[in-house]
């Protein structure tokens, strides 16, 4: 007699919350320890719903076929030399600020979820947090696989996660995870699930790795997508662990809307390298910036913040300054890593012509007025063979740990600088955003790691800059500065038959 | 900025085109935009995904789950079943 097929409601009960016990000799408080320390109270986690409803063998499954379509792509993509396929060689720094900024990140995920996952009482968030786990751990694998093919051809892939952990503007990235990581279990999970990923990694992953197809990228796009595939659950996470919350007790609501609060702002400065990633970096662009943050996050964000202001919530605290910042932001981003290009692991450069009429077009209120005269200058500079580089170091804010460029919010001419004062010592900020998260959490900030400060007290290397550069592990003159000069692009022109030199066989060009 | 519009995008490939030609004939408001290698299709205040619908395309049986392989994004509050996905706005 055949077994009666269960629906998908009763296949999710019995192969996720029938699997849980009550303990019987421990109390809950000694097995979860860290469910209660910060304030929100759960009575009933039966109340927890998965709205994917995905089972184990389910999940594997899925995965599974995912992989098998992600690898022959990237197998593919190295047998057909993909990576000459790209639109010109300046994408492939993209890639470098990619696998150094972002990569680490899916780590620090996979590492984050399977905490969260452990001090979650209820069984519906630990398995959701279990499959995140092993979905971060995948994503950080295939970006390595894939983006180790563009390393037997161009510099600045070498040595990633060292880099990750010492680069002056790979402490925004690192400092942002490590800050969520240090939270408790819902904030981290406010932090990265709802805040980061349904909020605003849209972002990223779709106009970023839309891009990378439209500039002949085929193993990037891939791999974005497969993440991103996973990515929608994640933020399915996030939007249902923020609806428990604020449904299980209203003393949450306050507590949460602060959280939603800091991790809009600190997920928003982040974003900033994308950005510049956006506007800048690739050669074909698909949209601009301030496109993208009006789709994604004035448009789709707007409309699920009026859906959370039923449980009393309401937008994040300065979204207004995000939508006066937007038409700044990615000029005032890229300007900074062509001042500090000689200290980057990726090259950088002045847009030309045509990219300047593109970005004219769509900022028409700032460009020509106030960026267009300066990478003019930098141009004659450059020209007459003094290619500007800043050897005055930049003070960072505190908490975001950005170089302090960011203009006031209402005049894109001055620099925007705020500060506060902690057990007799004087902190910086580059917002209003940043100062209100570190006036509530002083004591966790005042602890930061800041590059500068680091560099300053001799503890990167030495005190020029190729000598930080070393600890780094930079190859000063091959993996930093000018793009125009770069070896990068004189094996570009050689592989792609732009020189006399194209004749000359590619293995011979690689970098050994 | 008031709006109640939810939304699904999904990888444009063969095996998303029935999804996406099935999310049209079911969702008669739905906006459907071309971007690089993905569809972004907006609707508002609810979008299905109806099962029916895809297997007449693709003539095999086809689970909701497998959405989850060509899926890029979504935004929305999410109700699955055997027969359809939904995505909508308020309760």
């Amino acid at each position: 007699m055949a077994a009666k097929r269960l629906s998908l409601r009763d296949k999710y009960q019995k192969f996720t919350r029938d699997l849980a016990w009550e303990p019987g000799y421990q109390s809950k408080a000694d097995i979860f320890p860290q469910t209660e320390f910060e304030g929100i109270h759960i009575h009933d986690w039966d109340r927890w719903e998965d709205p994917f409803r995905l089972t184990v063998d389910a999940y594997w499954k899925y995965q599974a076929e995912k992989e098998r379509k992600l690898y022959a792509i990237i197998d593919a993509f190295s047998q057909h030399n993909g990576q000459f396929n790209v639109t010109d060689a300046r994408y492939v720094n993209a890639l470098k600020l990619f696998l150094t900024g972002v990569s680490p990140l899916e780590y620090a995920a996979h590492r984050g979820f399977a905490m969260a996952g452990r001090q979650f009482s209820g069984v519906g968030a630990q398995v959701a947090c279990q499959m995140q786990s092993i979905d971060e751990l995948r994503h950080v694998q295939t970006q390595i696989h894939t983006i180790s093919q563009y390393n037997k051809f161009f510099n600045g892939f070498h040595d990633w996660n060292h880099m990750h952990q010492r680069v002056w503007y790979l402490s925004v990235p690192k400092s942002f995870f490590e800050d969520a990581m240090s939270a408790g279990p819902f904030e981290f999970v406010t932090a990265i699930s709802f805040s980061f990923e349904y909020v605003l990694t849209n972002l990223l992953f779709m106009p970023f790795m839309s891009g990378a197809a439209y500039n002949g990228d085929m193993a990037t796009v891939t791999f974005g997508f497969s993440a991103q595939s996973d990515e929608s659950r994640h933020m399915t996470l996030g939007l249902e662990v923020i609806k428990f919350m604020l449904e299980q007790d209203e003393r949450n609501v306050p507590i949460v809307q602060k959280w939603i609060d800091k991790w809009f702002w600190r997920g928003y400065r982040l974003l900033t390298l994308v950005s510049m990633m956006m506007d800048y970096m690739l050669p074909k662009r698909v949209m601009s910036w301030k496109e993208a943050w009006e789709m994604y996050f004035e448009e789709n964000g707007g409309a699920l913040f009026e859906d959370l202001s039923r449980y009393g919530i309401r937008m994040p605290k300065y979204w207004e300054v995000s939508v006066k910042e937007k038409e700044r932001l990615s000029h005032e981003a890229w300007s900074i890593f062509y001042n500090y290009g000689h200290a980057a692991a990726f090259h950088s450069w002045l847009p030309d012509e045509s990219e300047m009429a593109w970005l004219s077009e769509k900022y028409p209120d700032t460009f020509d007025k106030y960026y267009r005269p300066r990478y003019e200058h930098w141009r004659s500079l450059q020209e007459k063979g003094e290619r500007w580089y800043n050897n005055t170091l930049p003070m960072l804010c505190q908490t975001c740990q950005i170089p302090m460029a960011f203009t006031e919010p209402d005049d894109p001419t001055q620099v925007c600088y705020r500060a506060s004062e902690y057990n007799g010592e004087q902190y910086h900020f580059c917002s209003d955003g940043c100062k209100d998260i570190f006036d509530d959490e002083p004591e966790k900030y005042v602890q930061a790691w800041l590059p500068v400060h680091q560099i300053y007290q001799g503890n990167c290397g030495g005190a020029s800059v190729p000598e930080v550069l070393a600890w780094y592990h930079l190859v000063d003159g091959q993996d930093n500065k000018e793009y125009l000069e770069s070896q990068d692009r004189a094996n570009w022109e050689r592989w792609t038959g732009g020189s006399a030199e194209a004749a000359r066989p590619v293995k011979s060009a690689v970098n050994q | 900025m008031a709006n109640n519009n939810v939304f699904i995008a999904l990888q444009n490939n063969e095996e998303a085109r029935p999804i996406i030609e099935a999310i049209e004939q079911d969702n008669v408001e739905a906006r459907v935009e071309y971007a690089p290698a993905m569809v972004k299709i907006d609707a508002p205040g609810r979008l299905v995904v109806r099962r029916e619908s895809v297997e007449e395309r693709i003539g095999r049986d086809w689970d909701p789950q497998e959405l989850q392989i060509n899926l890029i994004s979504l935004s929305g509050n999410i109700d699955e079943d055997e027969d359809m996905f939904v995505l909508h706005r308020g309760d």
